[in-house]
């Protein structure tokens, strides 16, 4: 286990020092530019668009960072071949793999952070510029602590992005592996309709391959409470629990599968 | 002695082409035994097959028959990995991290802690010649001082074993002299360097024994001192003479060359008796600017195996 922390720690230092820094500066700038912006231009709304903004900002950006980071961490070492030096040490390739993810994850659980403390700054400000009248106008309050179950849920999600992200970057290169990780990405948000499609077609056959599709690609809907958290609509602890019990078994699968890859190949 | 490298049919075979994939056969049934102390130096012309042997006693390779053995285990073995240093040929490691911490990074991964990490960066940093550079990002470092921190990271172990791929790659005439001392420094100390290269004046200088791959194959092995039977191949004398002795130097020798700087260069056949032809030209008024034996070198050799197993092949191909 020692040897998987060090591994994670030096990809988090590697990952740290690279895009993620400018990723955040580019997300605090991209918040406070549509803070002030739609503050002047809207009535009313200004709040519910803010956090509504500020939750895509940080799903979009969390997934540019998984996507983009996770394949390299693993298809660029092996291209650019530094992955000679690690693994004549005393690394076995399976701790080579999940060391790599846990530091990816823990850079994008750093990155949210960061992120979430910006959001909650504007979110902040703008309640302390509000004027009584309009507090009492909003339905949920700005700083609504409620908006952090969107935000375990992002991370979640971006977790499995990245084990996605790495199992693809053990067996191909850094531009297909991304692109394959955005098409299960985008997949993944219309997964529940592979369930119905059994009512809408009649040969059993494509039903039956509907559900099977249903079953291995990710289902990242659930992920996404977004629209629940800004209006304040009840968000259940089972639906958080058995989404994140769900994100740890496909993470789990996932990695199984990226180390199985892995092990087998020659490093020319 | 007990040996520290053994290889037993070693074969290796890649597929090449993407539509109509066919095997390519990199390395062929390589049996060899490397005793522990020895410097063994793996030669062959570019794509001989040297790199794939490497990697393949590294495990970054998996062999396609065949065995590999380091200090009596298996290649790969953990317990292996932690008693060898490995040198990649144009080593490539992370950007963003420095010399020291890339180091501290993979002294972890061996095991040490604490101050015995700082202690051990900070000696092989030195033993390698990296000095104030060692806080740079790597990002910053030129060819010959990415060499270097490859060297230093083969060394964190003080391994039993070394593998260096074509460790003098990148490196200025300096850095060549520095990385030849160091590895004469081991080979006193006990510890087993297997290198591969194709710069052969540095096997000469430092190998007990060598082996020559070409095309895959294991074509020659043994001592030096056996390859090179250090046999007289004839004598270079240089003089400088008047230009009416020009006409009589062809009846002493086989060869008669002139310099650039006026001198002339004599080649004598093996047998020629230097003193006897010395005192001839210096009576006729000739004078004796140097004069040196000749005998075979390692390039030689290497030139007339290769070229042997080069011709064997085509006029097989040809049959």
């Amino acid at each position: 286990m020692r040897t998987i922390w060090i591994v994670a720690g030096a990809a988090f230092k590697e990952s740290v020092r690279d895009r993620v820094p400018y990723t955040m500066v580019v997300f605090a700038v991209l918040m406070m530019a549509a803070s002030y912006l739609i503050s002047e231009l809207t009535a009313g709304q200004d709040l519910k668009i803010i956090k509504d903004l500020g939750l895509a900002a940080m799903s979009v950006f969390g997934l540019v960072i998984a996507v983009f980071i996770g394949i390299g961490l693993v298809s660029k070492e092996v291209e650019r071949k530094s992955v000679f030096g690690l693994l004549t040490k005393p690394v076995t390739r399976a701790q080579f793999i999940l060391g790599k993810y846990l530091g990816l994850v823990t850079t994008l659980a750093v990155n949210l952070s960061v992120m979430t403390v910006a959001y909650y700054g504007v979110l902040f400000y703008m309640n302390g510029m509000a004027t009584e009248a309009m507090r009492a106008g909003w339905p949920v309050p700005a700083t609504d602590p409620r908006l952090l179950v969107a935000v375990v849920l992002i991370m979640g999600e971006l977790a499995v992005v990245t084990a996605i992200a790495l199992m693809f970057s053990t067996f191909s290169s850094p531009l297909l592996s991304a692109m394959l990780t955005l098409g299960l990405w985008v997949s993944g948000h219309f997964n529940g309709d592979l369930r119905q499609f059994e009512q809408v077609v009649d040969q059993p056959a494509v039903a039956w391959i509907a559900r099977g599709l249903y079953y291995v690609l990710p289902n990242l809907a659930p992920f996404n409470v977004k629209a629940e958290v800004v209006y304040g609509m009840p968000v259940s602890a089972s639906h958080v629990g058995f989404t994140l019990l769900y994100a740890l078994t496909y993470i789990a699968a996932l990695l199984v599968a990226a180390v199985a890859i892995f092990r087998r190949r020659d490093f020319r | 002695m007990s040996a520290a490298i053994e290889t037993e049919g070693l074969t290796k075979d890649f597929s090449v082409g993407f539509w109509r994939p066919r095997p390519y056969r990199a390395l062929d049934h390589l049996t060899l035994k490397v005793e522990a102390g020895e410097v063994f130096g793996f030669l062959g012309p570019n794509g001989a097959g040297k790199s794939t042997t490497l990697k393949l006693l590294m495990q970054l390779l998996y062999p396609t028959s065949g065995e590999a053995r380091i200090l009596g285990r298996p290649a790969g073995d953990a317990a292996v990995r932690q008693r060898v240093g490995f040198l990649a040929e144009n080593p490539y490691y992370y950007d963003y991290l420095t010399a020291e911490e890339l180091l501290a990074y993979f002294a972890r991964l061996f095991g040490f802690r604490g101050a015995d990490v700082d202690t051990r960066v900070a000696r092989v940093l030195d033993e390698v010649g990296i000095g104030k550079e060692r806080r740079l990002r790597l990002r910053r470092f030129s060819k010959g001082m990415t060499q270097r921190v490859g060297l230093a990271q083969a060394l964190l172990n003080d391994p039993e074993v070394l593998f260096l791929d074509e460790p003098m790659s990148g490196l200025d005439p300096l850095g060549r002299r520095h990385v030849r001392d160091l590895i004469l420094g081991l080979r006193a100390k006990g510890c087993t360097v297997f290198f591969s290269s194709h710069i052969l004046s540095d096997a000469e200088t430092l190998c007990s024994r060598v082996g020559v791959l070409v095309q895959g194959k294991l074509v020659a092995s043994g001592p030096l001192s056996e390859i090179l039977a250090f046999e007289l191949k004839g004598w270079e004398v240089v003089v400088a003479c008047g230009p009416q002795l020009h006409a009589e130097l062809a009846t002493f020798a086989r060869t008669v060359t002139p310099l650039s700087d006026g001198h002339v260069l004599l080649h004598l056949a093996p047998d020629a008796e230097p003193d006897r032809v010395v005192g001839e030209l210096t009576r006729r008024g000739a004078h004796i600017v140097s004069i040196n034996p000749v005998r075979e070198t390692l390039e030689d050799y290497f030139v007339q195996v290769v070229g042997a197993t080069a011709g064997r092949d085509t006029s097989g191909a040809g049959a």
